[in-house]
């Protein structure tokens, strides 16, 4: 299996230096920043509006290194949230205004506490909770085949990657074994309820592209994928969300050695929809690290850039302090206004 | 001038035509963009007729713009390999289907 870039010393393991690419080059004089972009439609700067989504990172440890991760996660990551900040957490979740609580990693289950975390947080009665699962990890240890009976009772909405309904483009993405890994989780997951039409125990799809290009419309990919998955293995979910790669980690790595990161900058630039920065997910979600620090989002806490606000941690959190604020951009942004847009959610317009 | 005659980076500017010859080149735009929408066919199959003819016609531009539009739309390897066949053996076969013709003309001419 293949380490992470931290593991290896990998350059782009530095976020300073993910920064200073996306910030040279051809950004200098060829291409706009994000920031001279959103200008031209008086967008700028980018503001929260209502909170809706609250995403806590358990932690950075997985059980498979996918190609294209922008957490660089794998077995070999250690950062794990810990009881303390979780506690923290459970406390804000108690309190908050969002009606999404969104929990992430990794593995969020291989949190030693994921299970006692989940059972409190689902104390708070937040309408939608969601877990991040990568599939496999029901099928990775005997002790873990509960796992689809355990987050039935409480009513957990489980979202799990899946980049293509065919073994080969699955695997190369994710590693070898994942696709069969992934179809067995699937179908347990059906057993017990999940993703089944009409069934409250929502299950969703995320599709990522395996490779330098943009997703498709979500729409017809998510019948191709339906058909493919009811045809080929009975298995049946409910929708699916098309994430575009964003340019940093892994996939920039993966960019830049296959010499397609300039050509995916322009793609993306060229695909730039102004009705897509207006629900960009930053502008109403809050992400949580392990340590508890807060992002605008997922990919801004992998870029170690902290909301600019008085508050910066679970501890101090104030959710009327933290909406007076400017988001956070850089060009990985335009990752998530291409096309119809993208967020852990799908497109946005 | 470039040393070759072909750059993929040109590939981006080909809105530019219109800069030259406006209301054609718009004209143009809104007829193909018209085409690849969902029809009685849907934009899937288009998109493998187009990289089908694409090879046909040996467009490089064509080749590199509807191989990936191939994959944004989660199209496989070989789903595109068997477009490409079918421009193959109807380009073989356009040749081939002329050898008809110099049979006729061998038949008229011979005693």
């Amino acid at each position: 299996m293949k380490k992470s870039l931290k593991a290896r010393n990998n350059d782009l393991a530095n976020t300073q230096r993910q920064l200073e690419i996306l910030s040279s080059g051809i950004f200098k004089d060829e291409l706009p920043t994000f920031a001279n972009k959103i200008k031209e439609t008086n967008q700028f700067p980018l503001r929260p509006k209502k909170l809706e989504v609250l995403q806590i990172n358990l932690g950075y440890m997985c059980n498979q290194v996918c190609a294209h991760c922008h957490v660089d996660a794998g077995p070999d990551r250690k950062e794990i949230m810990t009881v303390e900040t979780m506690n923290q957490c459970l406390e804000v979740i108690k309190k908050t205004e969002a009606h999404t609580l969104d929990l992430t990693g990794g593995a969020p289950e291989m949190n030693p506490n994921f299970r006692w975390f989940v059972e409190e947080a689902s104390k708070a009665g937040i309408k939608d909770f969601i877990v991040r699962s990568n599939l496999t990890i029901i099928r990775a240890n005997k002790k873990d085949h509960d796992l689809p009976e355990k987050k039935k009772k409480h009513n957990v909405h489980v979202v799990s990657s899946m980049p293509h309904w065919t073994r080969g483009k699955t695997d190369k993405q994710r590693g070898d074994g994942v696709f069969d890994k992934s179809i067995k989780a699937l179908q347990m997951l059906n057993e017990v309820g999940y993703g089944i039409e009409g069934s409250e125990l929502k299950l969703d799809l995320v599709y990522n592209p395996s490779g330098a290009f943009l997703p498709g419309d979500q729409m017809a990919l998510e019948n191709d994928f339906k058909k493919a998955l009811k045809d080929d293995f009975n298995i049946d979910f409910h929708n699916l969300f098309a994430i575009t790669n964003l340019p940093i980690s892994r996939f920039l790595d993966y960019l830049i050695a296959s010499e397609n990161y300039e050509d995916y900058m322009h793609s993306l630039i060229e695909a730039y929809n102004p009705a897509a920065v207006e629900n960009v997910m930053c502008t109403n979600t809050i992400s949580v690290s392990w340590d508890g620090w807060l992002y605008d989002c997922d990919f801004n806490q992998m870029l170690n850039l902290k909301v600019n606000s008085k508050v910066k941690h679970i501890a101090d959190y104030n959710e009327e302090l933290l909406q007076n604020r400017n988001i956070i951009i850089n060009q990985h942004c335009y990752g998530c206004t291409a096309g119809a847009g993208s967020s852990c959610q799908g497109v946005v317009a | 001038m470039s040393k070759t005659y072909y750059d993929p980076a040109d590939l981006r500017k080909f809105g530019k035509i219109t800069e030259w010859s406006e209301e054609l080149g718009n004209k143009f735009f809104d007829y193909y963009g018209k085409v690849f929408e969902e029809g009685a066919l849907t934009a899937r199959e288009k998109s493998l007729i187009a990289l089908a003819v694409a090879h046909t016609e040996q467009c490089p531009y064509c080749i590199d713009a509807y191989t990936k539009d191939g994959l944004q739309r989660g199209i496989t390897k070989e789903e595109m390999m068997e477009a490409v066949h079918v421009g193959a053996a109807i380009k073989s076969g356009a040749t081939l289907v002329h050898g008809v013709q110099m049979m006729n003309k061998v038949n008229k001419l011979e005693m």
